[in-house]
């Protein structure tokens, strides 16, 4: 029972990652590496501010305003300094590794002894007691829910709307009067926004701050988003952004039970293989419009 | 009223391949004329079209639009009075968004695209309205991927679309050249009445002789970067097919082909 509640929360929390990895894979066709630094970015940030007494709700849109300004400064290298996608991110992902490194204070920062949006608060003490062995996996399934409620709804939006039409056709987004770069950007933001909120959940439930956490990460929400919305496809009635949760679920169950079986040094491998059979089994590199006028 | 003036264009500058289209080009189109172009394979046509709407920069020269030097402003913003359909089908449209969204998408142009809902229902009837008369039954799947739709329903949606908005100006490349003969010839019905009833000032490429004279008012002949026919109203009308293909012939003859 236990086994099946941490894949669980461990799925919704990766899910929440997912949305942000859906965002720049999907919708803008964006290779983003820079989430293996904001992942721990989000992390570090709710350490030092749980640590210094904040209170742990405050931590999560705090984490969340900081990623955005890291997914800000990789669109800005993208768009204004004309640097090429992937290079944008692994730039941002390396300079990210010191900037943790810096509001963490340590590579290390142990959180058990603190307060957290899991555990010694207010909240928390008011579920009944019958629940309240499940009060961590709730939590989090409060927070991935209003996380994708909310990105469907902005996805509505007109702004929502040019996000995702520079992603399918940034000419004819250039043609309506917008400065694609400048949604592009936007989009980054939202994107590493998630990603930030995911690591800061993940340091709380973990009770942890760790800087190599980032590691593997944009993997993980790659392989969720291919996942869910390669599986699902078939079933239009769920929505992507649901599919992706679904997928990231998926993905830590299958590591989980194959880390039973197996050595935990082949942690990584197991990644690796699941993620490669993934790939090739989807298949679904599309075919983009070229700028070709 | 957009006005060229002393425009050069060169491609790959300072380098050996360096090759110049166009020097001290001039061109003045008034307001509310339909400008057909046409010309052979790298004679600029598609280039001008490109400095025009700021997708290509520009070596030397200025560009008016009612008496405002444009030259250097950006792309996205020249496009504020600018509406251009492209050769390719799928340049105009999103493909993996529902007719409804994209026709929104381009209903929304020039205001801000901010927080309110991306479809307005109330517009809906609007837009049933716009694409029934292309009559290709587009008005009953408002709610289909426009990436499933054929060349022509697209182009057409294209063109519906870059015409939503006030604009001053359309810019079309080649906009039937992909298309079947008889979808071109809808698209063409189609531009020319939606042109006459907005009266926008128009710009067409178009490698279609026929279309070249059966629409707009004016008619260009392009050769190496310069205009070698330049005819308007009267004599227009008075020109024909097989004038154009002898003009056209004697330049090729002039290039050894």
């Amino acid at each position: 029972m236990s086994f099946l509640i941490s894949i669980l929360e461990q799925g919704l929390i990766y899910g929440i990652l997912g949305l942000g990895v859906y965002i720049t894979y999907k919708i803008l066709d964006f290779p983003d590496l820079t989430v293996d630094g904001s992942f721990p970015l989000g992390a570090a940030v709710t350490a030092l501010l749980i640590t210094k007494g904040v209170n742990p709700f405050v931590t999560l849109p705090i984490a969340f305003l900081v990623g955005m300004c890291a997914g800000a400064v990789t669109g800005l290298i993208h768009v204004k300094a004309k640097v090429r996608d992937l290079l944008s991110g692994i730039i941002m992902m390396t300079a990210l590794w010191s900037v943790n490194l810096y509001i963490a204070g340590t590579s290390n920062v142990p959180l058990f002894s603190q307060n957290s949006i899991f555990k010694g608060n207010a909240l928390v003490e008011a579920l009944p007691k019958g629940i309240k062995p499940y009060a961590t996996l709730l939590i989090i399934f409060v927070i991935a829910a209003v996380s994708k409620v909310l990105l469907d709804l902005y996805l509505k939006t007109k702004s929502g709307l040019l996000l995702r039409g520079v992603g399918d056709n940034d000419v004819l987004v250039t043609s309506l009067a917008k400065d694609q770069g400048n949604v592009k950007i936007l989009g980054l933001a939202i994107s590493n926004g998630l990603v930030a909120l995911a690591g800061c959940i993940f340091a709380q439930e973990e009770r942890l701050f760790e800087i190599s956490m980032g590691t593997g990460s944009m993997v993980i929400g790659l392989a969720s988003v291919i996942i869910g919305t390669s599986l699902l496809k078939k079933l239009t009635f769920i929505k992507a952004t649901l599919a992706v949760f679904a997928g990231s679920i998926i993905y830590k169950a299958c590591v989980a039970v194959a880390l039973a079986k197996f050595d935990p040094k082949a942690k990584n491998f197991i990644t690796a293989i699941l993620f490669l059979v993934v790939l090739v089994l989807s298949m679904d590199r599309k075919a983009k419009v070229k700028k070709n006028a | 009223m957009l006005e060229m003036k002393n425009i050069s264009k060169y491609y790959n500058p300072g380098t050996v391949n360096e090759m110049c289209l166009f020097e001290d080009f001039n061109l003045k189109i008034e307001e509310g004329e339909f400008l057909s172009i046409v010309g052979s394979n790298g004679s600029g046509k598609t280039s001008l079209l490109n400095i025009i709407c700021g997708s290509i920069p520009l070596e030397d020269g200025q560009i008016y639009v009612n008496g405002k030097n444009i030259s250097k402003e950006k792309e996205y913003k020249r496009n504020q009075m600018i509406g251009r359909v492209y050769q390719n089908p799928s340049l105009g449209t999103c493909p993996n968004m529902t007719i409804l969204e994209n026709m929104s998408l381009a209903d929304n142009k020039g205001k801000i695209y901010g927080l309110s809902r991306g479809t307005n229902k109330a517009r809906t009837p609007y837009y049933q309205e716009l694409l029934q008369q292309l009559s290709l039954g587009l008005e009953d799947k408002l709610n289909t991927k426009v990436g499933a739709l054929s060349g022509g329903q697209r182009q057409a949606m294209a063109l519906l679309m870059a015409t939503m908005s006030p604009i001053e100006f359309l810019i079309l490349d080649e906009h039937t050249a992909a298309l079947d003969p008889k979808t071109a010839e809808l698209i063409m019905e189609l531009t020319d009445k939606i042109v006459r009833e907005k009266k926008l000032t128009t710009i067409m490429v178009t490698h279609n002789l026929r279309y070249a004279i059966e629409y707009g008012n004016r008619l260009i002949m392009m050769h190496q970067g310069e205009v070698v026919l330049d005819k308007k109203g009267k004599e227009k009308e008075e020109e024909s097919i097989e004038n154009l293909l002898d003009k056209f012939n004697a330049i090729s003859i002039e290039c050894g082909n």
